[in-house]
């Protein structure tokens, strides 16, 4: 009889993992530090440094995009798990319902929403307001990744939240915390696993986005994922430098969630 | 006597209506569908029953496939050779060019473009064809022929055209534009779409800069994408398919696109109003080409000359909606198609028309890096960018370390 926690049912994903994770993980290495010659070089890495800024530009619309992600998420995940559970389902639905239309599709519609002629001007228009150019710019951008994102914040949120006691809330208000000291003392803390989650999950894929800012950014606002993109699909069709764009780009994000990892290490401590 | 007679007349009746039949027969044809007859003077019928399977890898929404009431062209080549056609399709002529390259998989027929046909033939890819075995080669205009990509025309056969132009609306624009240069005019800031493509959107810049649209040396490239790079304030949007919903719907004053999806746009928004600039165009030729490792090249040519046939072209160009290099089958054409200037330019248009060729791996290298360069490019400058990005890199680095220092210390207790 094979026990629950034998070490055996996990093989199948650990072999998984090793042919589709690991070894192209080693692949894109490979390719990132040699020329199409397979000879090694390092000249792939060094041309890089040419598109600095569009690396810069990711991170930082990834990181407001992240931050405003997390605002906006925090008040809900919470307002969530204080719900009656039936409501929490229902609320959850309505939550991830945006996420079963194709992400391409929902992407094209806001194209259509922020443009000049679009309804969204079209209402301002009847305040007297705009028309104002909204579409191809870099707030375009970072609202196109906030609204897809979003819900990856949420639920990790509302998740660790729905572990937290109400009566501690209450507690630390009976004892004459200030809502604001509740915040800050009692119910960030607790949910700082949720926090580091939802970070990694809105920040990750909102730095390598490419159809985001091709659509809503009107191509000027080029971010990596759409360098990348053009070295393996563009006309340059260059493996390697595209390897090794992927490679400093993966590099980048581990920096970022080793800052959030050690966060949540120091919670772990904090509870046992 | 009598049934020597009768007999001789019988012959000659015969031999009589032989002879009348003979000359109809070979220019006769085999109904395969209600509007599809091919012409009977080809062995079409050779590897019946062989249980031949033939790879087709395709653009996608590239022919004409049967919905929509249009005519199943694969599946009419299917029924009149036994052959059995697996269609595949691809987006990108690099995508189809990296599936080959790898090795991955095994094509009878491709369909890249010039400038890719070009480097496919240098790079020794594809096979010479043999014309013998495809004789509607003779329905291709000889303006079509032995284009730059192919000098000798060897490898290629014409599959469909389009060329590049001025989309603009008509009711935002003071006077019509006429040539590419009307792109720079700063009248139009943040009212024009450019390419978001690199070959196409630099030989509109080598147009206006009356430069060739295939460099061949990397200052010629410098000196072009600088053109872009002046460009760029004024453009809107660097986009491909998105042009549609943008032309359409009155977002922009003037874009560049294709000829045939153009035909689509005016139909959405009679507003919309084309032109060939006077500089001349680009001209793209998508070629059917068999790879140098295909197995069945006679059956592939097989399909390569159905594909050439008449009525197969029609319901092609029909469906797709581009231009047809086959005379014969424009004059068969749906009249609106047929009578459209924008799907058949007149002479003068069609004399201004270059082609791509394949660049050099040092040139495409630098207009690809060039490229990105000027997309990236700020007029304010964004070098403080990568500095802000660098210290919060550092930063956060250090900040890591303290807090495992901080937590090895406090572990000490």
């Amino acid at each position: 009889m094979m026990k629950i926690y034998d070490k055996k049912l996990a093989y199948p994903y650990f072999v998984w993992m090793t042919l589709f994770t690991v070894v192209p993980l080693f692949i894109v290495g490979y390719y990132a530090l040699t020329d199409s010659e397979g000879h090694f070089t390092l000249d792939n890495l060094v041309s890089i440094s040419g598109y600095s800024s569009v690396f810069a530009r990711s991170l930082l619309l990834a990181l407001i995009a992240t931050v405003i992600c997390l605002v906006i998420a925090f008040p809900v995940g919470y307002f969530l798990s204080r719900l009656r559970v039936n409501k929490q389902h229902i609320m959850l639905m309505l939550v991830m319902l945006p996420m079963w239309m194709n992400f391409l599709l929902r992407t094209y519609a806001w194209m259509g929403l922020l443009s000049v002629n679009g309804p969204v001007n079209a209402v301002l228009g009847l305040f007297g307001l705009g028309p104002y150019t909204m579409l191809n710019t870099s707030g375009a951008v970072v609202l196109g990744m906030v609204y897809n994102y979003v819900p990856y914040m949420i639920l990790p949120l509302y998740t660790s939240m729905t572990k937290i006691d109400q009566s501690l809330v209450e507690a630390a208000q009976d004892l004459g915390a200030s809502t604001t000291k509740t915040l800050v003392r009692v119910l960030i803390p607790m949910s700082v696993p949720g926090i580091s989650t939802g970070i990694t999950m809105v920040f990750v894929p909102a730095v390598s986005t490419f159809v985001i800012s091709r659509m809503l950014g009107g191509g000027s606002n080029l971010l990596i994922g759409d360098l990348i993109e053009m070295q393996f699909l563009g006309n340059s069709y260059n493996l390697n430098v595209g390897s090794a764009m992927s490679l400093v780009l993966m590099i980048i994000v581990l920096l970022c969630m080793s800052f959030t990892s050690s966060f949540d290490e120091d919670e772990m401590e904090g509870v046992s | 006597m009598k049934l020597l007679k009768r007999l001789s007349v019988l012959a000659l009746t015969a031999a009589l209506t032989l002879s009348m039949a003979a000359p109809a027969m070979a220019a006769g044809s085999i109904e395969v569908t209600e509007d599809v007859s091919v012409s009977d003077d080809y062995d079409w019928t050779r590897f019946k029953g062989q249980n031949m399977t033939l790879n087709v890898y395709n653009w996608g929404e590239y022919i004409s496939n049967g919905s929509d009431d249009s005519e199943d062209v694969v599946s009419d080549f299917e029924k009149l050779t036994g052959i059995k056609v697996n269609y595949t399709t691809f987006d990108s002529n690099e995508s189809m060019y990296a599936k080959l390259k790898s090795g991955a998989a095994n094509y009878d027929v491709i369909v890249p473009s010039d400038y890719m046909a070009a480097k496919m033939i240098a790079e020794g890819m594809l096979m010479p064809l043999n014309y013998d075995n495809i004789p509607n080669f003779q329905n291709i205009d000889e303006v079509y022929r032995n284009a730059d990509y192919d000098p000798e025309n060897a490898y290629t056969v014409p599959y469909m055209l389009c060329t590049t132009g001025i989309i603009y609306n008509t009711t935002m624009v003071d006077k019509a534009p006429t040539s590419w240069a009307d792109l720079w005019d700063p009248q139009y800031a943040g009212n024009i779409l450019m390419f978001n493509n690199s070959r196409d959107a630099y030989a509109i810049a080598a147009f206006k800069a009356g430069k060739s649209i295939n460099p061949d040396s990397t200052e010629e490239v410098d000196e072009v994408v600088e053109e872009l790079k002046a460009q760029k304030p004024l453009v809107q949007a660097y986009v491909m398919d998105e042009i549609f919903d943008k032309m359409i719907g009155g977002e922009a004053a003037i874009g560049v696109y294709y000829s045939g999806d153009a035909i689509t746009m005016i139909d959405d928004n009679p507003d919309l109003a084309w032109v060939f600039p006077e500089e001349g165009s680009v001209l793209s030729v998508d070629s059917m080409c068999i790879p140098a490792t295909s197995e069945h090249k006679e059956a592939a040519e097989m399909f390569i000359n159905f594909m050439c046939e008449p009525d197969i072209g029609k319901a092609n160009a029909e469906y797709i909606g581009y231009t047809t290099p086959m005379e014969s089958v424009r004059e068969i054409l749906d009249e609106d198609l047929a009578d459209s200037e924008i799907a058949f330019p007149p002479e003068e248009v069609e004399a201004k028309e270059k082609v791509f060729t394949a660049l050099s791996d040092e040139v495409n290298n630098e207009l690809d890096v060039k490229w990105s360069e000027m997309k990236s490019y700020n007029e304010g400058g964004s070098g403080y960018l990568f500095l802000l990005l660098l210290t919060a890199m550092v930063a956060l680095a250090c900040f890591n370390i303290w807090r495992k220092v901080r937590r090895r210390s406090r572990n000490m207790y």
